[in-house]
Formats: C-alpha cells, structure tokens, sequence
C-alpha cells in the first residue's frame, strides 16, 4: 500500500516536471513566438489571427439596455452597440452571424476585457482618461456622444437637481454615473444618499418599487429603461446634463492592427451615411459609382481592406450586411422604434453633428 | 551480536520505513511548493502581459464615489482605503448583529423542536423544514424585493408601537442622542467596567478559598450596572436623551433610520442560520442520555433547573463545533450584501475594483478579511469549546 502510493506520488511529480519545462519554454521568450501562442491577449496582430483561427468574434454587450444592447425572450441580442459588433463581425469574415455575444455587467467588463475573455467590449462604455491609461484599454471611436440625466417620477413635480435635495438616488455601480453623481452632487451643494446597484435590471427595480427619489444613468439609457418601466409615461427626464459621455467600442493595449481595424468599422459605418451609400444601394454603387471616394471604400479601387489585414471587400460587407450608421440608428434608436432618440450629437459634421471620418485613402 | 548489527545496517532505506515517512513528508511539501510557484508564476506572467504590476500604493487615492451607508463619516474625497473600512465596519456590523440573533432564534427554535406541545413541535418543524431547504440568495432578494421594497411610501407609513416606522426607503427606530456630558458618562462606564473585572475576579479567588460559590456573574454585573446607573445621575445632564425617528417630506429623519437593504440583509442571514442553528440545538439536547434527566428529576430540581444545570451544560459540548461553523457560514454568506445593494466589504472592494482596475489586490484584500474574521472567530469558539468541555479527573 505504501509503495504504490509513493509510485503514485512519484509520477505525479515526474509528470509536473515535465509540463512544467514545456510551459517555461513558452513562457521564457514571449516576445520572439507571440504570434505562435494565439491565446496570448496581447501582441500586434494577435486577436485578429485569434478570432479568425476560432471562426467567430467574441463580443462583450451589454444584454439589459433596449436600444443599445439587449436580449429578447428568446435570445437574440439587438441594439445598437450589438450591431456593431455584427459589422466587424462582417468585416473580418464577411459575415455577420459570426459573432458571439457574451453580456458582462459594469463591474466585470473591463477584467474581461483585459483577460483575453472578450475581444473587444461594445458596451455603452464612456471613454475617459483613467480608462484609456489605468485600465490597460483603447477607445476605437466614439458611436454615441451621450450625458448624464435623472430620472423622477412625474407626480414629485421635480424638476432640477436642487429640488432633490436631501433625496435618495438610484445609481449603477462601476460606472462612470457613479462618479459624476458624486461630483456633481458635491459641486453643487446638495446633500443626497445613493443607493447603489450591481447592474441595471436590479437598479430600475428598486427605482420602481419607490426605494429612490430619482434614479442616474446616461440619457440614452434612462430613454431606453423607461420604455420598459410599468407606466413609462409616470417619468419624466429632467432637463439637466450632468456630464459629457463619449460610448464607444474599446479594446485592450497591445495590438495595433486590432486597434486600425475595430476604428475604422466605425469609420466605414460614418463614410457609407456621408456618401450615401446604404444597404439597399451598396451593389449598385460597387457595380456604377465613379466617386473615387466610394470606390475606395467599398474595394474597387486602390487595396484600403488589404491594409487592415482584411479582405478587401470590408466595408461592403459592413455596409451589405449590417448598414451605415444611419441604418443602424433608425434601426435601434430611430423614431419608430419605442427607444427613439433625436440625433442631436450624433449626426453628421455635415448636418451640424460630431461624426466626422477620416478620408479612406 | 556482530551478526545483529550488519542485519540493521543491511536494509536498504528504500526499505526502511522511518526513511520513507520522511522522505514522503518532504515530496508532499516540494509539491505543494512547486504548486504555488507555478500559479505565481503563471500570474505575474498573465500580468506582465497586461503591462500591470502589483501595488496597493493605489489605495491612497481618492475615491471619487458616495457609499449609502457608513458607520464613520465618508464622502467622494476621502480615499479607497476609507471606503474599503467603511465596508469592512459594515460587514462587520451586520455579521454581530446577525450572530447574536440567530443564536437566540436557533436556540428557541431547537427546544421547540424538542417540544411535546404538538403545534409548537409542528410549527418549528415546518419552519426549519422550509427555511434550509432555500436558496439563501433567493431568501435575500425575496427579502428585498417582497418584503422591504414592498412597504407603503413614506407618506403612507406604518406606525408600530415603540415609535418604529415602517416605509419602503427604511425602518426608523428611536435611537439615543448623545449630549455634552456624554463622554464623561463613557469614562463612568469605562470605570464601572474595571471595577466589575475586580469583583469578578476578586469571587473567583473567594471561591477558590473558600470552596463557597457565591453568585458570581451576577454581582459583577451588578457592580457594573451600579456604577452606570450611579453615574448617569449623578451627571448635570442626561448624558444620552432619547431621539425618535419621525418623517420629513419624502424621507425619515431622526433616530435611527435602517435602510432596506440593512433589514433584508440582517433578516435573511438571521432567519435562514437560525434554522441551521435549531437543528443543531435539537441533536445537542437529544444527544443528552434520557438517564440524566431522570436522575436529576429524582435529585428534585425543577424542570428549568433541569435544563439549565444538566442537560444544556452538555449539550454545549455536542453543540459549540457545529455552531462555529454556523457562525462561519454567515460571515461569509453577507457577501451576498452584493444582490440586495448593502454596502459590505465585499461590494465596496468590487467597486474599488472596478474604478481602479486592480483586480487581483483587491480581491487578495477581500481574501485576507473574510480569512482573518473567520480565524478569529473560530479562535474564540476553539477557546470556549476548551473551557466548556468535560473535564476528565
């Protein structure tokens, strides 16, 4: 008996020696065989031999805000920051079912991210500095130029900030809301208690049972959880902007080419609105267009998606399959859906707005 | 005898058995070591990776968010080590508090269980039978959701007698105020508190000479209570006036207000151990032979005193191992504070976490404080299950 158990014990440990000279082989010149070891998150050119060695994205959403990111009753994801994820999905494979949606909640997206667990986090995330530093992450671009809001019952006939003095406040954490309510709140005087949640979902419940005077988030937010509300009518949004909040995708530190590639999915998505091109036209402006600019965009001309790293074909199966970003507005955030919200912002430098590519050239 | 000697030396020490032990010991500890250096490794590597190095030097900074409730007081400018205290009180709090309720449910419910009043035997029964078998999770956010949340508007708020609120953004409880002459009441207390330890041991010794067993508990607290009581009006003014909780506009104000997220908490953890802690109490006081019952009713005490000098001082035997590992589990069970949005240690350190994104410090910091309440209180109950146990002559 105790012979066999310390041959047991001696193959257990002759055996960890082993694998343990293989992993410290690996591990001792990361840099030389980056490419060779595709799980390694980080690495030029890495993720995007990854995700096409695994056949489909992995993309981090958000599964509890309708218009942004959202899981029906029978499971399929829409939104906003969703179909984003869908055109780099069509981008990198020229398809956009390709992609799997993994919903991670505020506090666990950016540890996901930085992981390796994500390839890259479409979550109404706020672009700020301690992000893009601290937090080892890269804002591609921003989709959705956002502020803070409150929202209040109708019947407590508030209606600026200072009439919530001394109230109680609904807040998400992980998030920057967290942080603005409290800054804004100490700038301006007024005494108040949070009450904070771990996710949405928990945060508007609490917000419907009466726990709070008003509950924070970014306006597109508040525009989307009161569609799903009991009585969406009963809440009114205050007309206050607490704080700036750029959303956008962002990826991790540490892969350039990632980088060019998630950033000019949103670009190609403002080009195709800018010139006009859309889903419904795509083929015959590849076929007729003589714009150099359309030509270049959608792979006629010149080898912009080669430079990528892609097939040359990208935006045209961006802007084929998934839409430009008008498209993609109405589609989620339009006037006939039940989340609309009026472009403001986020329309193009043309029309007054913010969105503005660079030339494709 | 020269033949004896070479037999002892002859054995190979793959043989010899003292050798083996040993040898076996050490391998065991290289694998272990070998273990935990490769998860270092494999960690610093990960790390290194992610261009992140360890520090905790990050604590000192601000911390830029509100936390709803604090024992001491905090706000957006004081730094993440203060919000971490401020969760480790919380966590605290709600783990005393929960503990010496539970104890009194559990132990009333496990002489109820043994009850020979058929309802009462029943009622219990039913209780530990339906409260085990849940989800604690799903018990907290019933709790939350069901019961706190579910509560009238402060406008139209239940009134209990004692001056207790009731409403949906918390329950207010009359709470004492303190008053100038208040810390010289706490150095009368303070005093009162050195003198009892006196008396106390002053019996203990008494006892021991005497062989005569005066009451001593009972005295001490006297002496304690005397001095207090002494004190509190021998003081120009009362040193603590009664404060009661009363509703200003859409909020409660004055005494003591707990918000809901305490009270699901605090009910939850209370209600679900106690059933863990019944049913230990009942295999304590059924783990007492029947004959010492019998002897002692033979011997003329009384029911109660058949309880109280008999059967429950060896029960404790049976009951205080399980019940430390009661205590342990609601300890750890308030980090589920995270569901019903109770600012615990737990909650706190998540949001640090998650504003800093220093993942793996602190979650090695929640790590270390879970470890270190449950070695301490495991420590205490070790201690008192030693004093307790049977002493063999």
């Amino acid at each position: 008996m105790r012979k066999s158990l310390l041959l047991v014990s001696m193959l257990i440990v002759a055996s960890i020696i082993m694998t343990a000279c293989g992993s410290s082989a690996a591990t001792d010149a990361p840099a030389a065989d980056a490419t060779e070891a595709p799980a390694s998150p980080a690495g030029f050119g890495v993720t995007l031999e990854t995700v096409k060695a695994r056949g489909n994205l992995i993309c981090g959403v958000n599964a509890q805000v309708p218009g942004f990111g959202y899981v029906d009753e029978s499971g399929n994801y829409s939104g906003f920051d969703v179909d984003y994820c869908r055109a780099l999905a069509a981008a990198i494979f020229g398809d956009p079912s390709k992609v799997e949606f993994r919903p991670v909640t505020a506090s666990e997206r950016f540890t996901a991210l930085q992981s390796g667990e994500i390839d890259i986090l479409s979550r109404n995330t706020t672009w700020t500095l301690s992000r893009d530093t601290e937090l080892a992450g890269n804002f591609t671009a921003t989709t959705f130029y956002d502020g803070q809001g409150m929202m209040v019952p109708a019947d407590s006939g508030a209606t600026t900030l200072k009439d919530l003095d001394g109230g109680t406040i609904c807040v998400q954490t992980g998030t920057t809301t967290e942080l603005n309510l409290a800054d804004v709140m100490a700038a301006e005087g007024i005494s108040y208690t949070p009450a904070v949640f771990e996710d949405a979902d928990s945060t508007f419940a609490a917000y419907s049972e009466g726990r709070c005077d008003a509950v924070t988030t970014d306006k597109s937010g508040l525009v989307a959880r009161r569609t799903v509300l009991a009585d969406p009518s009963a809440h009114v949004i205050l007309d206050v902007t607490m704080s700036k909040e750029p959303l956008g995708p962002m990826v991790r530190h540490g892969d350039d080419q990632w980088f060019d590639i998630a950033q000019w999915t949103v670009f190609a998505m403002f080009a195709g609105e800018e010139y006009g091109v859309d889903s419904t036209n795509v083929d015959d402006m590849k076929a007729s267009s003589q714009s150099p600019e359309i030509r270049r965009l959608l792979g006629v001309e010149g080898d912009m998606g080669l430079k990528l790293g892609l097939d040359n074909a990208w935006a045209y199966n961006i802007i084929k399959t998934v839409g430009n970003y008008e498209e993609v507005y109405n589609r989620n955030l339009g006037p006939d859906t039940p989340t609309f919200i009026p472009r403001g912002y986020n329309s193009l430098y043309t029309d007054g707005g913010l969105l503005y590519a660079p030339p494709v050239r | 005898m020269q033949n004896k000697n070479q037999q002892t030396t002859s054995i190979p020490f793959w043989r010899d058995e003292r050798i083996l032990d040993i040898l076996g010991q050490i391998l065991f500890v290289l694998i272990v070591l070998f273990f935990g250096f490769v998860i270092i490794r494999n960690m610093n590597a990960g790390l290194a990776k992610q261009g992140v190095s360890l520090s905790i030097n990050f604590l000192k900074g601000v911390s830029g968010f509100d936390i709803s409730e604090s024992l001491f007081p905090y706000s957006r400018s004081s730094s993440y080590w203060q919000a971490y205290l401020v969760g480790l009180l919380n966590t605290l709090s709600v783990s005393i508090i929960g503990i010496i309720l539970a104890t009194i449910l559990g132990v009333i419910l496990g002489v109820a269980r043994l009850s020979t009043n058929f309802i009462i035997n029943k009622l219990a029964a039913i209780y530990l039978e339906f409260i085990r078998n849940l989800s604690l999770l799903v018990f907290l956010i019933f709790w939350y959701l069901g019961v706190f949340l579910k509560l009238p508007k402060v406008n139209e708020a239940i009134l209990w007698p004692g001056d207790i609120i009731l409403t949906n953004r918390g329950v207010g409880i009359p709470w004492g105020l303190p008053t100038a002459s208040f810390p010289t009441f706490r150095l009368i207390m303070l005093f009162g508190l050195v003198l009892a330890v006196g008396v106390f041991f002053g019996l203990h010794i008494y006892e021991k000479r005497t062989g005569r067993a005066p009451l001593t508990l009972l005295w001490t607290l006297l002496t304690f209570l005397g001095v207090s009581v002494l004190g509190w009006f021998v003081l120009p003014e009362q040193p603590v006036t009664l404060d009661l909780a009363y509703i200003n506009g859409l909020n409660l104000a004055g005494g003591k207000v707990l918000s809901p997220e305490f009270m699901a908490l605090t009910s939850g953890l209370v209600l679900y151990t106690s059933a863990f802690i019944g049913e230990v109490v009942r295999a304590g006081i059924s783990s007492v032979s029947k004959g010492q019952v019998e002897a002692s009713r033979a011997l003329g005490l009384n029911a109660f005193q058949t309880l109280r000098l008999v059967v429950f001082p060896q029960a404790l035997r049976v009951i205080v191992p399980p019940l430390t590992s009661q205590y342990l589990n609601l300890i750890k069970n308030s980090s589920l504070a995270i569901a019903v949005g109770f600012p615990d240690v737990f909650y706190v350190s998540n949001t640090v976490q998650n504003q800093t994104g220093r993942a793996v410090e602190m979650i090695s910091l929640v790590m270390l404080t879970y470890l270190a309440f449950s070695l301490i209180t495991s420590a205490f109950m070790n201690w008192y299950n030693q004093r307790i146990k049977l002493v063999e002559r």
